[in-house]
């Protein structure tokens, strides 16, 4: 009986290079030959081209080509949206041109003017600066809230009001109903402020084309690089698809920002031919913070409806959400498919009814951020429901269990149909762990050193492993959702598997290969994982949303089904038994009842080397493939609490515990799980605490445009985190398993802004805007004392 | 228009004619081809690229490759032992899965060495403050800090 490897910390195979520095991240790729690319930016959030001389650029040392929106054929389409969400009035949103290099007008500050190759990077830069563009400059819309008022400026000519859509879900009448009955309601307004992603490796790009075959490659920092393949050929340049390779090699951090597919890779890629010559555009820092797209940014008014016993009755949310100047590659479902079908949370409210309305602005486009419309359905909730505990005076916990959702399956009355749960059971260990019973002493404590204490919950719930293809389609997807996996044994019995999900540091090449070795009874090292290559892969969706083992690793389980079939097939030829007596176990295929077995290496081999084999019956060979389409989302949740100590007299919030427990169904890796919870928790509470995003309102600058303004956590801004997991195995797919990506980000905020409010609740504040910065903290408890003087 | 530069990087005498604003981080790179030295901000605020340089911690993005002639160069591919077994410090970074997607992890583990240099038995709130100049988006610091107390232990032994 070998030791199993499912749930076991095994250390991570991709380590080793990349603690030696031997790992090959995009900008690492050097091409005989190769060229650097630079591109013009436009300064100004709003201008009309007049003109644009490249004349001395053109003539600069070095300068190999320039090229602007003019140069693109017409055959060149623009970046496509692939989600098309359709308004309350029937009639499909507003879908305006996203071109490769501005043509004619720019419309936020980064947007693409024009591009410089050059024989060096230096050269390509100075030539930049030779670029004379005669911009008339125009008034420009920055914030969510402007977008739609009486003559703000218009972005897109075919977006009357900036508007992209409004869009609805729910039943509004039984809303309306529930809430004139209702015994108590909770109002709050809120802004989910806006993120700036920050994977630490910038984005890049290496195109090259062969003119000997007519082909292309591009290695690029995508975390899904055959969907990066379709839209490019299929949607933009009009490429055959099995002419272009994209490569996706090792990717450092995506964090959803390297989902989408963005101009410079897709420039590259025609360039590319046009010069003959591989070029290579790596971003600068200054570049990501404007081009990337960026996350969150709604504005939003929610209400919840509550009975005289603080039974959950109904909620009503109205979301103005910011899609930037245009569609990014997934815009638009991430404030309606992914944000409001969640809104039912951990509960069992009866009524939800949602309105969203998109907005176009002159900033960076918006897209999916690491949790993607749910952290912003989560904050709704969870701020809503602890704002009401306090106005009802019900504990916290007591509120939450009153209403948890407690048996499944359970349909939500916004689309969702939750499989599995247990949140009394997350809720019952957080506080343990929490020590929530010791908290009351530790405020006093606190209080004694002049320091206000404060404890915060949040019990989330996402939807993850996007999505049956057809529930998908049905909502506007204009993709599939499924994964595709193979797996090849080699005549030894070692395997390599080929998936289509994508690892930028969430671990696949380890936790994928214990999944195997764990079906096929071999070592974790005996199996290599292949992924990021369109060229060796059959196909792929890639990785965000969590979906990773819940969809890829289920048909990596699929394809494995496959190869033992077969085997037992081989193995009972070779045993002389009938098929059906043949069971596969430990890595031995045997005859069922008896001690006569052969091992799986000497199947394998006796695959290739087909002997003594039924040719008759089966083909030589043991590699398969699978493609899973999942039947239903999976439903990751759990408890966070968060326990703040505010010094009211500088404003800061220092962490002092934070407690995460998350179901994600079963675990592979726990190791692996507890670094991607901590991850999210750094981002969420970066969220809470630190980062903001923030445009001039007048002129569209960014005015954090540098990690000196835009506060991404640092070593010493966060606490060690306590963090464990309950089990509800996942009911529709082989491993029992959720996902873990997001929840961290999804959980921790809502937790870190009800601590700092219950800190600050005995002197009448009810809510801190994110991030809650020292000066926010501050500024609050000074109106605080202003008004208790007043009155 | 090139000027002459000679240093040792990881114990390799090295002599190169470079362009003078070439930055060391650049040289690294794309003259040496050392690529475990990463960019990943060009102004000395997130720490990828951090060496040492004649035994302290820099960031190689924010020196010119002329300031660094004649100096003694270490970068993360001159860390592991010859035979290419992992240094205590990278091998706890494995141990506590201080890694995801592994971009920081070399400026990471080059800057720890440098902190554990100066503070042999650092505490907690020690490897955080010491760590301050190095961003990390996937870890969210937790195991890193773990790492670093085995690292600076093993590192004693």
């Amino acid at each position: 009986m070998n030791a199993p490897v499912i749930g076991t910390r095994v250390e991570r195979k991709e380590d080793y290079r990349f603690l030696t520095g031997s790992g090959t991240y995009t900008d690492d790729v050097a091409l005989p030959g190769q060229t650097c690319a630079y591109f013009l930016r436009s300064q100004h959030a709003h201008a009309k081209i007049n003109r644009i001389d490249i004349s001395k650029a053109k003539t600069a040392p070095g300068v190999i080509e320039v090229f602007t929106g003019a140069d693109l054929p017409g055959s060149v389409g623009g970046l496509p949206c692939g989600w098309l969400i359709t308004d309350v009035n029937g009639q499909p949103m507003k879908e305006p041109k996203h071109p490769l290099l501005a043509q004619g007008k720019v419309r936020y500050v980064g947007d693409h003017v024009a591009v410089v190759i050059a024989e060096t990077l230096n050269q390509a830069k100075d030539a930049c600066e030779l670029i004379e563009v005669d911009y008339e400059v125009l008034p420009a819309v920055v914030n969510v809230a402007d977008a739609r008022k009486p003559g703000a400026a218009q972005v897109h000519d075919i977006a009357p009001d900036n508007t992209c859509y409004v869009w609805a879900l729910g039943d509004k009448t039984a809303v309306d109903k529930a809430f004139a009955q209702a015994a108590h309601v909770t109002k709050l307004d809120f802004i989910n402020n806006r993120l700036i992603p920050n994977a630490i490796e910038p984005r890049a790009a290496v195109a090259s084309y062969s003119r000997g075959d007519d082909s292309y490659t591009l290695y690029v920092t995508s975390q899904n690089p055959h969907v990066a393949r379709l839209l490019m050929t299929a949607f933009v340049l009009g490429l055959p698809e099995h002419k272009l390779r994209v490569i996706a090699p090792d990717v450092g951090g995506g964090f959803g920002s390297k989902i989408f597919l963005y101009a410079e890779e897709t420039v590259l890629t025609w360039a590319s031919k046009q010069v003959n010559r591989p070029i290579k555009w790596t971003a600068e820092r200054s570049e990501s913070f404007v081009s990337d797209a960026h996350g969150r940014d709604h504005l939003t008014s929610a209400e919840l409806a509550l009975d005289k016993n603080g039974g959950f009755l109904a909620l009503r949310v109205h979301t103005t959400a910011n899609m930037g100047a245009y569609l990014s590659t997934f815009a638009s479902c991430i404030p309606t498919i992914l944000y409001a079908t969640l809104l039912a949370g951990q509960y069992t409210t009866p009524a939800i009814y949602c309105e969203v309305t998109a907005v176009f602005t002159n900033t960076a486009p918006v897209d999916a951020y690491r949790g993607a419309g749910r952290p912003e359905a989560s904050y709704v909730i969870e701020r809503l429901v602890s704002t009401a505990a306090r106005e009802m005076k019900i504990p916290d916990a007591d509120i939450r269990r009153r209403n948890f959702i407690k048996e499944f399956p359970y349909q939500t009355p916004v689309a969702l149909c939750y499989d599995t749960g247990d949140y009394e059971a997350t809720l019952t260990e957080a506080l343990k762990l929490a020590d929530v019973a010791g908290f009351e002493a530790r405020r006093k404590e606190a209080a004694a050193r002049g320091k206000l204490r404060g404890l915060g919950y949040s019990a989330y719930i996402e939807a993850c492993g996007l999505a049956p293809s057809n529930v998908a389609g049905s909502l506007g997807a204009r993709a599939g959702l499924f994964e595709a996996g193979e797996v090849r044994v080699h005549p030894t019995g070692k395997v390599t598997v080929f998936t289509g999900s994508h690892s930028h540091g969430q671990g696949h090449e380890t936790t994928f290969a214990q999944v195997v070795a764990d079906r096929l009874g071999l070592g974790v090292d005996d199996v290599d994982i292949v992924h990021g290559d369109t060229g060796r892969i059959l196909f792929g969706m890639g990785t965000y949303g969590s979906r990773s083992i819940a969809v890829g690793g289920t048909a990596i389980v699929k394809a494995l089904d496959k190869i033992v079939a077969k085997g037992k097939r081989i193995a009972a030829h070779l045993l002389e038994a009938p098929d059906a007596d043949i069971e596969f176990k430990d890595g031995k295929f045997t005859v069922a009842g008896t001690d006569r077995q052969v091992p799986f290496a000497q199947v394998a081999l006796s695959a290739y080397v087909p002997h003594h084999y039924p040719l008759d019956k089966l083909e030589p060979g043991l590699n398969e493939s699978a493609v899973y389409d999942p039947t239903n989302f999976t439903f990751p949740a759990g408890s966070h609490i968060c326990e703040v100590e505010v010094d009211p007299d500088t404003g800061a919030t220092k962490i002092v515990n934070f407690t995460a427990v998350d179901d994600f169904g079963k675990t592979i890796n726990p190791m692996i799980v507890e670094g991607q919870v901590h991850g999210g928790l750094a981002q969420g509470i970066g969220q809470a605490l630190l980062e903001a995003c923030v445009y001039d309102r007048e002129t569209g600058q960014l005015l954090t445009g540098t990690y000196l303004d835009y506060a991404v956590p640092r070593a010493d801004d966060l606490p060690s985190f306590k963090v464990t997991t309950r089990e509800t195995p996942c009911t529709h797919n082989p491993l029992g398993v959720k996902g873990c990506g997001e929840a961290g980000a999804i959980g921790a905020p809502a937790a870190v802004i009800n601590a700092i409010v219950d800190a600050l609740a005995h002197l009448g504040i009810r809510d801190i805007e994110m991030p809650a910065t020292p000066q926010r903290v501050w500024q609050a408890l000074q109106s605080a004392k202003k008004e208790r003087i007043a009155t | 228009m090139g000027i002459p530069v000679s240093m040792t990087v990881n114990g390799k005498a090295v002599a190169a004619e470079i362009e003078p604003r070439t930055l060391l981080a650049q040289f690294l790179r794309e003259h040496l081809r050392l690529t475990g030295t990463h960019v990943g901000c060009d102004t000395g605020q997130c720490g990828a690229c951090t060496i040492h340089l004649n035994g302290r911690a820099v960031k190689a993005c924010n020196l010119l490759t002329a300031q660094a002639q004649g100096a003694q160069i270490v970068t993360i591919e001159g860390v592991a032992a010859a035979n290419g077994e992992l240094h205590p410090m990278q091998a706890a970074f494995r141990q506590h899965h201080g890694l995801q997607c592994g971009f920081c992890t070399p400026g990471m583990v080059m800057a720890a060495l440098d902190l554990v240099k100066r503070q042999p038995n650092p505490t907690e709130d020690a490897i955080r403050a010491g760590l301050d100049g190095n961003l990390c988006r996937c870890t969210g610091y937790h195991n890193i800090v773990k790492a670093v107390q085995t690292g600076a232990a093993a590192m004693k032994g």
